[in-house]
């Protein structure tokens, strides 16, 4: 090195960067679709169903018509096919049973918030007020509620159906040669070893995002724009233009400022088709943003299952089989990806461990309440749940620690990439050094001892120590594997990076935000790639003109598959400025090499910019022959496997066995996801994520009367948490780089979600397990614990 | 229809309202003040939570009329002279956002927390903030900016005594 050449800049991927996203959300300058007006613009107010299943027999809309400032009132029968369909874009089976989804039906309804009407007015106001107006004639119908009754068909979902049953989707080690036959292993397991059967409920959930949906659309000129608080922008306009023979290219989607979305927004609402239905019809600019009460009434659900588990091992706790047969709530209709979610928790439910023979089977069921669909893990959070607390009860079975029983079943770090009994390869991970910092952090031995002392005294509030080793599939998704899933899309993403004139670079990414701090991240990994400071580079992200391919966010993609497509752009960046350079410099390009930012040529101090390169060939007086002059680039990257974060989490509550009341005292994790872009951001993924899944174990419920109502239907009632409900928590990581992405990563969107669920019910179960207690339904209540401890006393 | 005259961020305006107006509707339908935003329709959420004479309150809790006569600050006015507040200043530093959309509400909150105790403790504030929710951060992230807020504020003050 030469005494004047300067010093690379210091990496920007690892730095805790604040987010450049911030400063517009915390001025209150922000772009969220119920922000926008438009000239001429109307709003349109829902009138929605009171019943869970009935016939409409009429409705009259004469009264709300001649309200003050209506444009117009229009039920489903004013429109036919203009309104399109909503799609199921995963069928899981040929056979699948999918009751077509009009957005606005105007025959029958099959749950409680479907849209029968909708009021045009030149005010949100007058809008709501005439909805108010609409004379619904309905008559009720039986409803299928409960999710195992509708199993059997006592009551149909869709009469015209003739079953509530939609698909059986079967995978079977022993069929597809990944390992044995189950059924042998679970005989075997009876006659001289151990078999463990229980039931858990995976209740119904709401992914409750903080900004209500919200739909604009424009429907003057010659394209059609909708905006949109979607994740899935891509998604979206391919969907408006294969279902209202609108070109695509006509079509314009923009998800500007999205309020979070959990899976809860990856969706293609009645709400996005009524909106366009009623701009096209009226050629107006209309806006739709839902009231809370609707968004919980009639934005998809998610989990909802009943999961029966059959576990067998040996009498040392070494697991010889796992039988899995859920049943799985769709509600009214298989939404986008709904049949599919339960079908990614295949993979999942024999998790880091090493069991020889596993079967799955789920059965998805139609009933008369909302949709479900992806929901923060969608699939992997069911799976992990599953089987953490079956490794508890097989230690409990044992009579070994179930940290113990884990390590006995796990893969060890020197066996990997191992293939799995599901199927999938694991490339990389290391769970015994998880666990082993998880532990220090913790002060396991400390907490268990203190637990031992209560137990012996008999002390009113007992100590729970819950553990939960998880891992997760992320990076949806290598296309080929998608498509033998029978998927209706691709899994790869696509970027371009843009080298301006002036020495700034755009980055377009079809993967778009809504929280996660793409803009921030994105531009960590383009300015390392490019040499570029960090503030000069612009990430362009959720407007379809502008990134006008991708496949939008969900399923902890965006990094693993979004930024290995940056990467990828900026390298086919540097190599179209590379003959460049080197005929500026003179030189042979063989002789050129680029570094933090130059070209230069070897053995030499001659060197120009990558900023110089961009001002060079804006001008292009100078340039090679036989080369465009343009250097900017576009990546489509396929993933060619999925990426396995892991974990190791534990928590220790404390529960009165007078009252049932949990407390959380202490909560340590220590998440393996690879190399880390940007350590804030991701702190910030796995705390929120915790409080999701400690919320499904402990508060959240979305509870259905027996009329088919919603009873939790505000946020009175479905208990999002509170400051004050929950603790702060202590995270670390250890780091096993994923080795099927040039950047190492493998994606935090859902860990904290997937794995805190049954460490929280592990604990409380723990701590009361001297009561005769082996399972607490979720939520676990305090109501529920204090009579599971009764019952177990009473046993 | 009735006429109302009030100070918002700093602005006197007067404006002739519906008396079922809300104060949020007000302030992001009639003044184009977008930064407070709607969560809920039951007062839970916090999500648009301003200053009324300088107290928090629920702006979807309070009708336009009621402000009459009042001073109402947003999240649009918190920043003086294109200097950041403290509080909003520590939500950036200590990653107390994801998504944003709970943030004015919650910034605004902190803000009213803050005035009535410069030094809270973590359960304080944990207590102090119960009324606005956040989907994102897990709350842990938004904890640490108040608390970070208020340590930075002692060492203004430090400074400034300091010069004095």
């Amino acid at each position: 090195m030469t005494a004047t050449a300067e010093a690379p800049a210091a990496p920007e991927i690892g730095k805790d960067r604040r987010r450049k996203e911030d400063q517009r959300l915390i001025t209150g300058r922000t772009r969220w679709t119920d922000n926008l007006t438009l000239p001429g613009m109307v709003h349109l107010a829902m009138v929605r169903s009171p019943f869970a299943h009935a016939t409409i027999t009429s409705i009259d809309t004469s009264a709300a018509a001649s309200a003050p400032n209506i444009v117009a009132v229009f039920s489903g029968a004013d429109f036919g096919d203009e309104l399109g369909v909503c799609i199921n874009a995963w069928p899981i089976t040929p056979e699948q049973v999918t009751p077509n989804h009009s957005p606005m039906p105007a025959d029958r309804v099959a749950f409680a918030g479907e849209i029968v009407a909708v009021v045009v007015a030149r005010t949100a106001a007058a809008a709501r007020d005439a909805a108010e107006l609409v004379d619904v004639e309905y008559d009720e119908l039986p409803a299928a509620l409960d999710l195992k009754e509708s199993a059997e068909d006592k009551v149909l979902a869709h009469p015209e159906s003739g079953t509530n049953k939609s698909a059986l989707w079967v995978f079977d080690s022993g069929e597809a040669g990944t390992g044995g036959n189950v059924e042998e292993a679970i005989e075997k397991a009876r006659a001289d070893g151990i078999v463990i059967e229980r039931e858990y409920r995976q209740q119904r959930l709401i992914p409750a995002f903080m900004e209500p949906r919200s739909v604009v659309v424009d429907p003057t000129g010659e394209q059609l724009t909708m905006w949109s608080a979607t994740q899935i922008p891509h998604i979206l306009r391919f969907a408006l233009a294969a279902t209202t023979g609108v070109p695509e290219s006509k079509i314009r989607v923009i998800a500007p400022d999205v309020g979070g979305g959990f899976g809860g927004k990856l969706q293609v609402t009645p709400e996005e088709w009524i909106a366009w239905a009623v701009a096209r019809r009226i050629s107006k600019p209309v806006k739709y943003t839902e009231t809370r009460s609707e968004s919980l009434q009639s934005a998809h659900h998610g989990r909802d299952q009943w999961q029966k588990l059959v576990l067998a091992a040996t009498k040392d706790g070494t697991v010889t089989g796992f039988k899995v047969d859920l049943l799985a709530d769709l509600g009214a209709y298989v939404a986008i990806v709904g049949g599919g979610v339960p079908v990614l928790g295949a993979f999942m439910f024999n998790a880091i461990y090493k069991f020889p023979a596993y079967r799955f089977a789920c059965q998805t069921v139609l009933t008369n309440k909302a949709w479900t669909d992806a929901y923060r893990g969608a699939g992997r959070p069911e799976a992990t749940y599953a089987v953490e607390r079956m490794m508890d009860e097989l230690a409990a079975e044992v009579g070994v620690d179930p940290l113990e029983i884990r390590e006995k079943n796990w893969i060890k770090h020197e066996e990997f990439p191992f293939t799995t009994v599901a199927g999938l390869t694991y490339d990389s991970g290391n769970y015994e050094a998880a666990t082993a910092k998880a532990k220090e952090m913790f002060g396991y031995d400390a907490l268990r001892a203190e637990q031992k002392q209560r137990r012996d005294a008999g002390d009113r509030v007992q100590l729970g120590i819950g553990i939960s080793t998880f891992t997760e599939m992320c990076g949806l998704a290598p296309s080929r594997v998608l498509g033998s899933l029978d998927y209706g899309a691709g899994g790869w993403e696509h970027a371009g990076v843009r080298m301006l004139a002036t020495g700034k670079v755009e980055v377009v990414t079809g993967s778009s935000a809504h929280g996660q701090g793409h803009e921030t991240a994105f531009s960590q990994i383009v300015a390392d790639r490019l040499g570029v400071p960090f503030e000069d580079v612009e990430i362009l992200h959720g407007d379809t003109q502008v990134a006008h391919k991708g496949l939008d966010t969900y399923g902890s993609r965006s990094l693993t598959v979004g930024g290995e497509a940056l990467v990828l752009a900026a390298d086919k960046v540097i190599e179209k400025a590379k003959p460049i350079a080197a005929h500026l410099l003179e030189a042979n390009a063989d002789d050129v090499e680029f570094a933090a930012g130059t070209f230069s040529v070897k053995g030499t101090d001659q060197g120009k910019t990558i900023q110089e390169i961009a001002l060079a060939t804006f001008a292009a007086h100078d340039y090679p022959e036989g080369i465009e002059p343009s250097i900017d680039a576009e990546s489509t990257y396929d993933p060619v496997n999925f990426s396995f974060p892991h974990g190791t989490h534990l928590c220790a509550m404390e529960v009165d066995t007078e009252t049932g009341q949990s407390t959380m005292r202490k909560y340590v994790c220590v998440d393996d996801i690879g190399n880390i872009i940007n350590p804030l951001i991701v702190s910030g993924q796995v705390h929120g994520g915790l409080v999701q899944g400690i919320a499904q174990a402990l508060w959240e419920e979305a509870v259905y009367d027996d009329s088919g109502t919603l009873v939790s239907g505000s946020f009175v009632d479905y208990l999002l948490p509170t400051s004050a409900d929950t603790i702060s928590f202590d995270i670390e990581h250890t780091t096993s780089p994923s080795t099927t992405n040039s950047l190492g990563t493998k994606g935090v969107g859902e860990a904290g979600t997937i794995a805190s669920t049954p460490a929280v019910v592990n604990a409380i179960v723990d701590a009361v397990r001297q009561h005769g207690v082996n399972d607490i339904q979720m939520p676990c209540t305090p109501e529920r614990v204090w009579k599971a401890i009764q019952e177990g006393a009473g046993a | 229809m009735t006429q109302i005259s009030l100070t918002v961020d700093g602005t006197k305006v007067t404006d002739d309202v519906e008396p079922r107006m809300l104060l949020v509707q007000y302030l992001r339908e009639t003044l184009g003040k977008t930064g407070t935003v709607i969560g809920c329709d039951t007062s839970n959420c916090g999500a648009c939570t301003v200053h009324l004479d300088g107290r928090s309150v629920k702006s979807c809790n309070v009708l336009a009329v009621q402000a009459d006569g009042h001073e109402v600050t947003t999240i649009e006015g918190l920043a003086r002279n294109g200097e950041l507040h403290p509080v909003q200043e520590a939500f950036r530093e200590c990653h107390g956002l994801q998504c944003g959309f709970c943030t004015p509400g919650m910034i605004m909150q902190s803000v009213d927390l803050l005035n009535e105790n410069p030094h809270p403790t973590e359960a304080e504030v944990r207590v102090g903030l119960e009324g606005n929710l956040c989907r994102c951060t897990g709350y842990h992230n938004i904890v640490r900016s108040v608390l970070y807020a208020a340590e930075h504020a002692d060492v203004q003050q430090g400074e400034k005594a300091g010069a004095q």
